[in-house]
This record gives C-alpha cells, sequence and structure tokens, in this order.
C-alpha cells in the first residue's frame, strides 16, 4: 500500500495530467475555456471569484516552496524552523482561509443561482467535490497540528516529494506521517490528474504574452484551409 | 504608406422600414444555437431608444473602446494590460445576459396535451436559461418604433447628451417625435479595441479583408472583448463558454456573394465593396485629440485606388488585381469618400469603424409634408434641416460625435438629390445651381441617383472573390482529400476518432468553387447554353 500511495500514485496523477493536456491539446482546443458562468450572475462572481483565485495561487506559491525549497536552504538564509512555521502557518492560513471563503461563496452561488446550477455538468461536481476537499482536508491538516512547533512537513513530506524527482521515491519517509497530511496529500494527486480533463484546463493558458504581443491582432488566411476544412465543434450536427 | 484592402458595409438608412428580416435571416444562419439564443449579430434598433445590449452607448458604464491618456496615446478605456490581467478573475464591466434579455421559448407542448378542460390551454413561455415559467419584460426590441418610448425614450444615453447641450428637449409627445431604425452588425474595425481586448489574441482581423474574427480554439473565455468592444457586438456563448461574433459572412464574402444581412434586406439599402486604407496611419488618426475630427481623420487615411502612386503601392503589397479593380468600382468608397454622403457610427470611440450610414434625410421630409410644405422643395428642405435641430443634433451625437457640419452637408445632399430629380421627372431642365450649392456636378448628383435610388444588384455589391489567384488550387482541394465512400452511413465510413465521436478531425464536404460561379452564372444567364 505504502508503496502504491507514494510510490505509483504520484506517477499515475503525473502521467495523467500529461496525457490529458495533450489529448485536450490536439482534439479539444474548443472545449478548452473558463466556462465562466458571469453572464448569468455578476454582482457575486465579482467578490468569489477573485478571492478564491488569489487565494489559490498564494496556496500554490506556499506550497511549492514548503515542498521544493529544503530546509537547508532556508536555513543557511538564517531562517529558524519556528519562524518557518510561524510564517506558514500565518501566510497559509490567511490564504487558506481567503480560498475557502471565495470557494464557499461560488459553490454557494452556483447552487443557488438557477441559470448558474443549470449549467453545471457532472464533470463540474465532481471536480467541485475533489477541489473542496482537497482545500478543506489541507486546512484542517494544518490547524489541528498548528499547536507549538507544529509538523515539520519539511522533514518527511518534502523530501518524499523531491525524491519523486530522481525516480527513487522514498516512500518509508511518508509512513509516519499523521493521516489527516495523507489524505490531503492523496486528494491533492487526485486533483492533479483531473485537472485536464475538467475546466481546471484553464490554469495553463494563463495569458501572459498579452503583455508583450502588439494589441492588434493580424493574420491571413490558412491557405491550407482553402479547401475541405475539418468540422467544427461546437456546431449542433444536422444531418445535412 | 501601407495599404490595405477592407471589405467595408454602408447602409442608407433613409431606406429602412425596420422589418428586421436581416436580423431573423442573420440569426438563422449564424446564432440558432444553444447558448446563442439572445445573440443578435445583426440587430435593428429604433432611435431613440435603448439599443440592444440596453444602453450600450453608455461607455462610462461599459468602458468599451479607446480613450487618449494624458501624453494624449491611445489606452483601452477598460484598462491596460496589466489592469486586464490583475483583474481576469472577474469582469465587472461585463453585460449580464438579462442586460441583453432573458431568451425564452413556449410550453408549446401544452396546447396538445392539456387535459381536455373548460379553458383553452396557452403556451406559457418559459425562461431558456432557468427553464421555469417566465414575465417577458424586456427584449432585443422592445421599444421598436418608440414603443413605450414616453417612458423609455429618456434613458437613451444620446437623448441625454442632446439634453445636456441643448436647452431645448427632445420631445417624445407623439406630434413632435421623430424616430428612424438602426441597423446594427459589428464594425469590423480598422483599429478594433476587441482584438486589442483579448488577452489569449484569439481575435484577430484578416490581412486579406479586414474582417475580424475570434479564433474558436483559442479563445479562453476570458470575456474581456464582450467589454472591450464600445458597440457590444462580441457576445460571449454561455454554453460553449467561448466569445462569437459577426462574421461579415466571410464565407460567402470569400466567394463573392454579399452578406445574409445584405442579400435579404427588404429595403435593399446595405451596400458592400472594397475599400483601400493606409495600416501605417491607422493609430495617429486614431488619436486624433478632437473627438469631433476624428471623423475626417478616418477619411484622411482611406486612399483613392485611381491614385497611380497608390495603385502601385498595392501591388507592392500583394493586393490583387481584381481587388483593386473592385476597389474602383467600390460603391462604399463612393458614398464615403467621393460622395460624401455617408459617415462612421460613434467615431468618437476610436475604433474606426467601418460599416458607415448615410442619415436619414425622412424626418425632415416628413415633418415639412405634415406641415403641408412641399417636401422636395430644396429651399423648404434646407431651411428643415436647420431649424429641425433636434434631430440633427441627435444624428450628429450618433454619427459624428455631436458635430452637426457633416451631417447637415450630408442631408443637404440628399435633398439636392432630390430636386434635382424631381425636376428631371418633371421633364424641366435641372437647376445646376442645386448641385453646386453642395459642392456636387450634376452628372454627380446624378450617378449618386442611380446608385441610391435605383440600386441596382451588381451596383450595391462589387465583391471580388477571395481566392481568384488561388482558383486552381481550390478547385484541385475541392475533390475529396479521402475515400469518397466516407460518407455517412456509407460502406467505407472513416467511423469515429480515437475518443468518440467528436474526437479526432473530420472533413466538410465542399462545394467547389468553380462550380458554384457556374451556377449563378446559369441562374443568371438569359440563354440556357451559357
Ligand atoms: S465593432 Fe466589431 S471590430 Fe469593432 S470593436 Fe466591436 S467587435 Fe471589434
Ligand atoms: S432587412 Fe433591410 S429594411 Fe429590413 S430592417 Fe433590415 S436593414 Fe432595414
Amino acid at each position: 500500500m505504502t508503496t502504491f500511495l507514494w510510490g505509483a500514485l504520484p506517477y499515475i496523477a503525473f502521467a495523467l495530467l500529461i496525457a490529458g493536456l495533450v489529448w485536450r491539446h490536439r482534439y479539444d482546443k474548443f472545449g478548452w475555456t473558463t466556462r465562466s458562468s458571469q453572464v448569468y450572475e455578476s454582482k457575486l462572481l465579482n467578490i468569489a471569484s477573485p478571492a478564491f483565485h488569489y487565494g489559490i495561487l498564494f496556496v500554490l506559491v506556499g506550497h511549492l516552496i514548503g515542498l521544493f525549497v529544503p530546509e537547508s536552504w532556508t536555513e543557511s538564509l538564517g531562517i529558524r524552523e519556528r519562524t518557518y512555521h510561524l510564517f506558514s502557518l500565518y501566510g497559509g492560513t490567511a490564504a487558506g482561509a481567503l480560498t475557502v471563503l471565495g470557494i464557499l461563496l461560488l459553490i454557494y452561488r452556483r447552487r443557488t443561482n438557477s441559470p448558474v446550477f443549470r449549467a453545471t455538468t457532472v464533470n463540474d461536481k465532481l471536480m467541485y467535490v475533489v477541489l473542496l476537499g482537497a482545500i478543506v482536508l489541507g486546512m484542517i491538516a494544518k490547524l489541528t497540528h498548528a499547536s507549538g512547533d507544529g509538523y515539520n512537513y519539511r522533514q518527511t513530506i518534502a523530501p518524499w516529494a523531491r525524491s519523486l524527482f530522481t525516480l527513487r521515491p522514498r516512500t518509508e519517509l511518508m509512513q509516519g506521517v499523521p493521516v489527516l497530511y495523507q489524505v490531503h496529500a492523496v486528494i491533492g494527486m487526485a486533483l492533479i490528474a483531473l485537472v485536464p480533463y475538467t475546466r481546471l484546463v484553464h490554469m495553463f493558458s494563463a495569458p501572459v504574452q498579452y503583455l508583450f504581443r502588439p494589441y492588434v491582432v493580424y493574420r491571413s488566411r490558412d491557405p491550407r484551409q482553402l479547401g475541405p476544412r475539418p468540422a467544427r465543434p461546437g456546431w449542433e450536427k444536422t444531418d445535412a | 504608406m501601407r495599404p490595405m484592402a477592407q471589405i467595408a458595409m454602408v447602409m442608407n438608412l433613409d431606406k429602412c422600414i425596420g422589418c428586421h428580416t436581416c436580423s431573423v435571416t442573420c440569426k438563422q444562419a449564424w446564432t440558432n444555437r444553444d447558448g446563442m439564443e439572445y445573440v443578435w449579430f445583426n440587430n435593428v434598433e429604433t432611435r431613440p431608444g435603448q439599443g440592444y445590449p440596453r444602453r450600450y452607448e453608455d461607455q462610462d458604464k461599459w468602458r468599451g473602446g479607446w480613450e487618449l491618456n494624458k501624453r494624449g496615446a491611445l489606452k483601452l478605456k477598460g484598462g491596460g494590460r496589466f489592469r486586464k490581467l490583475a483583474g481576469i478573475f472577474s469582469n465587472p464591466r461585463l453585460p449580464e445576459i438579462k442586460d441583453y434579455y432573458e431568451p425564452w421559448t413556449y410550453d408549446y407542448k401544452n396546447l396538445t396535451d392539456a387535459p381536455l378542460g373548460d379553458d383553452f390551454p396557452v403556451a406559457r413561455p418559459v425562461s431558456q436559461l432557468t427553464g421555469k415559467p417566465m414575465k417577458i419584460e424586456w427584449s432585443s426590441n422592445w421599444d421598436d418604433s418608440l414603443a413605450g418610448a414616453p417612458e423609455h425614450g429618456d434613458q437613451d444615453p444620446m437623448v441625454q447628451r442632446v439634453r445636456r447641450q441643448a436647452a431645448e428637449k427632445v420631445k417624445f409627445a407623439f406630434e413632435q417625435t421623430f424616430m428612424f431604425y438602426l441597423p446594427r452588425i459589428c464594425e469590423h474595425c480598422l483599429n478594433p479595441s476587441c482584438v486589442a481586448s483579448c488577452p489569449s489574441g484569439a481575435m484577430y482581423k484578416r490581412a486579406e479583408d479586414g474582417i475580424v474574427l475570434v479564433d474558436q480554439d483559442r479563445c479562453r473565455g476570458w470575456r474581456m472583448c464582450v467589454t472591450g468592444c464600445p458597440y457590444k457586438k462580441v457576445y460571449f456563448n454561455h454554453r460553449t463558454g467561448k466569445a462569437e461574433k459577426c462574421t461579415f459572412c466571410y464565407p460567402r464574402v470569400e466567394v463573392g456573394l454579399p452578406t445574409v444581412c445584405s442579400e435579404t434586406c427588404v429595403g435593399r439599402l446595405r451596400y458592400l465593396g472594397v475599400i483601400l486604407y493606409d495600416a501605417d496611419k491607422v493609430t495617429a488618426a486614431a488619436s486624433t485629440p478632437s473627438e469631433q475630427d476624428l471623423y475626417e481623420a478616418q477619411l484622411g487615411i482611406f486612399l483613392d485606388p485611381e491614385d497611380p502612386v497608390v495603385q502601385r503601392a498595392a501591388e507592392e503589397a500583394g493586393i490583387p488585381y481584381d481587388w483593386m479593380e473592385a476597389a474602383r468600382r467600390s460603391p462604399v468608397h463612393a458614398l464615403v469618400g467621393k460622395y460624401r454622403v455617408a459617415l462612421p457610427l460613434h467615431p468618437e470611440y476610436r475604433t474606426m469603424p467601418m460599416v458607415w450610414y448615410i442619415p436619414p434625410l425622412s424626418p425632415v421630409v416628413d415633418a415639412l409634408t405634415e406641415t403641408g410644405h412641399d417636401g422636395e422643395d430644396l429651399d423648404n428642405l434646407f431651411g428643415a434641416i436647420d431649424t429641425l435641430r433636434i434631430p440633427l443634433e441627435y444624428l450628429a451625437e450618433i454619427f459624428t460625435a455631436g458635430d452637426v457640419g457633416p451631417v447637415r452637408a450630408s442631408l443637404g445632399r440628399l435633398a439636392a438629390m432630390r430636386s434635382h430629380m424631381r425636376a428631371i421627372n418633371l421633364g424641366e431642365p435641372p437647376d445646376t445651381s442645386i448641385a453646386s450649392s453642395v459642392g456636387m456636378e450634376s452628372a454627380e448628383i446624378e450617378e449618386m441617383y442611380r446608385l441610391l435610388a435605383i440600386a441596382k444588384y451588381e451596383d450595391r455589391y462589387v465583391i471580388p472573390t477571395a481566392a481568384v489567384g488561388d482558383a486552381r488550387r481550390l478547385e484541385e482541394s475541392a475533390l475529396p482529400d479521402g475515400c469518397s465512400l466516407d460518407y455517412d452511413g456509407g460502406p467505407g465510413m472513416g467511423g469515429d476518432g480515437p475518443f468518440g465521436q467528436d474526437s479526432g478531425r473530420k472533413q466538410l464536404p465542399l462545394v467547389s468553387v468553380e462550380s458554384f460561379h457556374a451556377l449563378r452564372k446559369r441562374q443568371t444567364a438569359d440563354r440556357e447554353d451559357t
């Protein structure tokens, strides 16, 4: 079990992520969208969506620092474990709280606004369950182990996560980890695997190139498209 | 000089009877799909009126188009690049569907399935957003022909602007009011703020013909274009989560056919043709400091296809010969540049719109004849154009950022054309002073009359095909690439892609362009064998 959870699952999740992205890019560029529901309801979304998105971006940065910056590096900068813990506790909790608040508002909106609810697919619902699960369990894990010096995941989870890249996962490190953290990690991996198959895929199209391109885009007709062109999705099928 | 060609449109508002045929045929062709129920690429609004979406002209609220910053440079009114990206998680300036209208259908089934009873069964309106019964309170065209104008008319942003400037009031009392219809499509602007607002770079202006399109594969649904367009002519498909807009019927235009709205227009008031412009001057013209100079500035970037310098530059720029020919015969070029009767819609948005309008003289003529005057007498008309200040100022708010000069000049030419042609019709020698009083020659007036009043199909639409140079290649590529038995249900059916029906690439059947032209020739020829 240990080997499966901490030795195989991460790779499966990663493979699903990459395969999904490639598949989407090849076959479903048309479906690659945020599928915003703002045209149905704008007021609540204008508060909830930025709260959630900014929150989760901070959370993401926190995870990257926590998992991939080794303790020895911060130590050599003179940051002691206790300082680090407090920083991560307050910073993480603040970002987490913002995220949770945002997502709860978003879910409330989705459930109570009937056009928005009607536009919610099964896929979206599954995604929401996993996403909310990952966020809430992460918060719980962090807060239940908050007292004193807290749980120092930087000696167990973080080295394990880094060992994944060397293709020699140190699964034994994960054995002593508190159950709550373990559950959070597993759901987190499920979420990573789900990303390309749900609307979450829009995170991979952050349009940074907008900052550098000229305002008005010119394009010529594609000479390859002068002849027969592929059927466009989005047009309902007719018998013609 | 960097000449570029643009297919542009002119609409002669005097002839619009507000029948909405254009809107309906356009909808049938392009937006009769899920998620697009509320969308009208072509809509016809009654002015004065709020328009569609409601009060879209109120840019203080919707922040569409461009404005000048302190240094006099163009910037998006909705905020620059950083603002856009920082605010990408929601778009506070996005109109909701309810600002257009909540689309509905009727519960028709009830008409046949209702149990026998004393009451007639009715088909109740059902919202297409919620699926629940709803009360119909607004639509794309609720204030058609001034319906409810005494109540809603004041909410027209242009009425409000005119009021701020003129002490007199725009009246909605029955005897004193005026109205006209304004059909609107996407302007296919030279300086499109929708394209500039798109973070993904999915929107683009086609280099060959200037048509502005959304690449459906690259759009990620950020919705910035909807805000960016001051005319609110980019729409969000709420099922697919992608932006869609008027395509200028490019598949038709490419093979030399007019757009659906033009082809079906009952009033035959739409003109399509090529206009050449200097792409290097667009930004400078759009940054003209005074809003009222923007009309002249835009005229300044159009190129004269008769000018040998322009011809040479166009050839170097790769504009095909038949496009140059089309530009020379272009009715749009004539109405916009030569006769100067067409005016742009809201030049103050600084997007350099390319669908222009001939302002309506009919409110003036109507007012004259109602008071018992001769509505075709030039002096009467000229006098009336000036005394009917309100319609004039209102028109100026719409077409020239409030400058009545060009509107008066355009109406003056139309009025001169009326008197001149009446004399001819009555067999009187036309008074040459009429033409010269509006700065035209008699011959020119008669040419303009042929274009505006006779308005033959071939004169209204001068559309060069996209790929005459490529005709051969086209013809060849029109032959099916795959197996000819690969049709649906056929013996050689290609089958589904690797991930089910919608995956993979499928080829659409294609009608050969050559045979299409041959067909048209056959349909319009006098003899059978041609
Ligand atoms: S009118 Fe058309 S081209 Fe111009 S900004 Fe709007 S959508 Fe873009
Ligand atoms: S079809 Fe022509 S006449 Fe009828 S509303 Fe449209 S533009 Fe006006």
